[in-house]
């Protein structure tokens, strides 16, 4: 685990960016620049990091920073990792560089799965972070399959008849992990030593990683936006975001819950699920919190873990 | 020294990116390209090449991993066709914005629905828009010949922008011809290792791909523009060079018996090789007419397309892709465009044929250049377009 002296004091993610005050995705993507361990080329898919950190002519990034569309990071970072290795080998370039992908939970779960696949399939060596604010934020809000069951978005209104979305959230690292990777990680930013610490390892390892980190939004969940921090460690101590990691296919909890906080307390700080404290929809309050007991007994089992 | 080799249109131009010594190659199969894909991937598990070969899970991560690759500096070629070629279209637009100087065969076929692996134009005229140099290659050695010319062309610093080298679905892709090719050294003199202007580099740290407000997004594509207008001087001192090479004289148009023609076929790729055999067969009959084949179709040729059809007074434009709704097909409303811009009074008809891979036999051919002949003659166009060879 990272100690606060050890990480850089050079800022290579500036402010200045357009993300909203309290926007959890600045404060990954400031943390995830205080992991780097030499040359490092980020690869940014559409979303509201990339419009809000580079508006032309002005940029926060320090490192070469590319962005080419919404459902390919993961295939853009393969071009780039192939290129230098070709010409690595005709000797017309000599370092090693990081490539480090970033999407959206959009970018990942829904539109980029593809893409992502292709490439752990295929081994390149990048590290695939997804920051999940749990929607299409930079569009408005609307639900993508990491949006929890219940949650309002615009395109999964809390209506009088459908009170939220009524689907569950996909399982990401599982799907990661059985890509057969080396290692797959969750994280959130209320955990910095642990998601640094990760980012480190992701980079290091020899071949892809992926790592989910949980980005509270002020903006989509409706939360206040001096909270987010809070947010992000009730996710984890409410045991709705499990925090764990995958390393050659064996399941680690990096952070014990033993005594979970009620989960109402996580959900009460957001807008998005305010109906659901509707005496009419009790179900599907119930119905989100049992999503996440299975959720946890199932990781927890994976990890080997007894709770 | 140059040597004959027996090649398929796929196989010349698999040949032609072996010796031009690219980095990266990320592309998936698809009829009638397939054999591209497959000889460079025997190419480089033979360890004939040093290209890094991605395959891919679809078209658009290939052209995706192209632009991630080209923007790295490194020399990138792809290939595709039809669906895959649609499935590309979002990133081409990209490629051409990001001004990477990627390579691309592209083995013409149809676009689905219905289904069809034959050959026509219908897939790289939908993405006609998108920023790309294209070439339309007649046989064999022409395409091998472009594909060198290709590299060029695009990684030269006044151009930086991707090209396209078709080649007819089957008629070209799978047809065995005699193709000189030349030797690796030649390649080498001809096309040193890439020179990028500007790259990722991660020691002198850039932003590619930013937003670009209505402030400055114009201005962007605006030099664009100016770049393939470049891209002209560029060909024509390619296409010299390159012909002090091998002897081999490329242009943006070629022609054919066009100095005295009263009447001309204007088409793309290996159509033009039928027309010209059925234009000699014309001419020894005492009919006057002379065939014209845009090499480069974009940035579109119309000062030297002006000049090859001199003095002709009718012309058939073919088309082998529907502009569905539109008053003339492609390549028709081109040269209509263009004959307006120079103030040109000649008759112009269009002919929509071969879709599906359809043939145009040298009879329809024939009868095309009559009824120009006609047109000629009368001034007069009764049809503006026709339908060759199908059943109405
Ligand atoms: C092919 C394509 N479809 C749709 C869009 C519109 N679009 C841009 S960003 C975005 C949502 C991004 O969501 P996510 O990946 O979760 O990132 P966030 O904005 O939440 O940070 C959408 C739908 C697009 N740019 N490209
Ligand atoms: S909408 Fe959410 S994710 Fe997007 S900038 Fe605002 S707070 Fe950040
Ligand atoms: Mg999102």
């Amino acid at each position: 685990m990272v100690r606060l002296h050890d990480l850089p004091v050079e800022e290579l993610f500036t402010s200045g960016h357009r993300l909203c005050a309290g926007c959890g995705a600045g404060i990954i993507m400031r943390m995830t620049m205080k992991a780097l361990r030499g040359p490092t080329i980020v690869v940014n898919a559409t979303g509201c990091v990339e419009v809000s950190s580079t508006i032309y002519p002005y940029t926060s990034w320090k490192v070469s920073w590319v962005h080419v569309a919404f459902e390919n990071a993961a295939a853009v970072a393969s071009g780039i990792e192939a290129a230098y290795k070709a010409m690595r080998r005709r000797g017309a370039w000599d370092k090693h560089v990081d490539v480090i992908a970033i999407a959206g939970d959009g970018g990942t779960f829904d539109i980029g799965i593809q893409a992502l696949s292709g490439a752990l399939e295929r081994g390149h060596d990048f590290l695939y972070i997804c920051y999940d604010n749990e929607a299409y934020m930079n569009t408005g809000i609307q639900r993508s399959g990491a949006t929890p069951h219940g949650a309002a978005t615009t395109t999964s209104p809390a209506g009088k008849k459908i009170p939220g979305k009524p689907e569950f959230k996909k399982d990401l690292i599982g799907i990661c992990a059985a890509h057969g990777i080396e290692y797959a990680a969750t994280a959130s930013p209320a955990y910095w030593s642990d998601y640094i610490t990760k980012v480190r390892k992701g980079l290091e390892v020899n071949g892809p990683a992926v790592i989910h980190v949980f980005s509270p939004c002020p903006l989509g969940m409706r939360h206040d936006s001096s909270k987010s921090i809070e947010i992000a460690r009730l996710a984890v101590q409410t045991r709705y975001w499990p925090v764990y990691e995958v390393e050659r296919g064996k399941y680690k909890l990096n952070i014990k819950v033993p005594q979970p906080k009620p989960l109402i307390e996580f959900l009460k700080m957001q807008e998005r699920f305010r109906h659901l404290f509707q005496p009419e929809f009790q179900h599907e309050l119930e119905a989100l919190q049992r999503w996440v007991d299975d959720n946890w007994r199932r990781i927890t089992a994976l990890c080997g873990e007894t709770t | 020294m140059a040597r004959l080799m027996g090649l398929t249109g796929n196989e010349a131009i698999a040949y032609a990116v072996k010796q031009c010594n690219v980095d990266v190659v990320a592309a998936y199969p698809i009829t009638p390209q397939t054999i591209m894909v497959e000889v460079i991937s025997e190419y480089v598990h033979n360890g004939e090449i040093n290209a890094e070969f991605i395959c891919v899970e679809s078209e658009h991560s290939a052209m995706s991993a192209c632009v991630g690759a080209s923007l790295t500096g490194a020399r990138v070629f792809t290939a595709t066709a039809s669906q895959g070629l649609a499935l590309m279209h979002e990133m081409l637009y990209i490629a051409s914005g990001l001004r990477c100087p990627i390579v691309m065969g592209v083995a013409n076929r149809a676009l689905s629905a219905p289904i069809n692996i034959h050959g026509d134009h219908s897939d790289m005229m939908g993405s006609r828009d998108c920023g790309w140099i294209q070439i339309y290659a007649e046989n064999a050695q022409e395409a091998y010949d472009w594909i060198i010319q290709a590299f060029k062309i695009a990684e030269d610093p006044r151009v930086l922008l991707p090209v396209s080298v078709n080649i007819d679905g089957f008629i070209l892709s799978h047809s065995m011809e005699g193709v000189s090719v030349l030797d690796d050294e030649d390649v080498l003199s001809f096309l040193p290792p890439r020179k990028p202007v500007i790259t990722v580099d991660p020691d002198k740290p850039i932003t590619v791909g930013a937003l670009c407000l209505p402030d400055y997004y114009f201005e962007i594509k605006f030099q664009q523009i100016q770049a393939l207008k470049e891209a002209y001087n560029v060909i024509r001192e390619v296409n010299r060079e390159y012909e002090k090479l091998t002897g081999r004289r490329y242009d943006f148009v070629d022609s054919y018996a066009m100095d005295d023609a009263d009447a001309a076929i204007v088409c793309l790729g290996s159509t033009a090789g039928t027309a010209k055999a059925v234009a000699r067969w014309l001419r020894s009959e005492g009919k006057k007419v002379g065939v014209v084949k845009p090499w480069v179709y974009r940035p579109f040729p119309e000062e030297e397309l002006i000049k090859a059809l001199g003095d002709v007074k009718a012309l058939a434009v073919l088309d082998k892709a529907c502009s569905f709704g539109a008053p003339f097909n492609a390549l028709c409303s081109d040269i209509i465009a263009t004959l307006y811009r120079y103030g040109k009074d000649i008759k112009v008809f269009n002919c929509l044929y071969g879709l599906g891979g359809r043939d145009i036999t040298p009879n329809d051919l024939k009868a095309i250049f009559n009824d120009a002949l006609e047109i000629a003659k009368t001034g007069i166009v009764k049809e503006y377009m026709k339908f060759i060879g199908v059943r109405e």
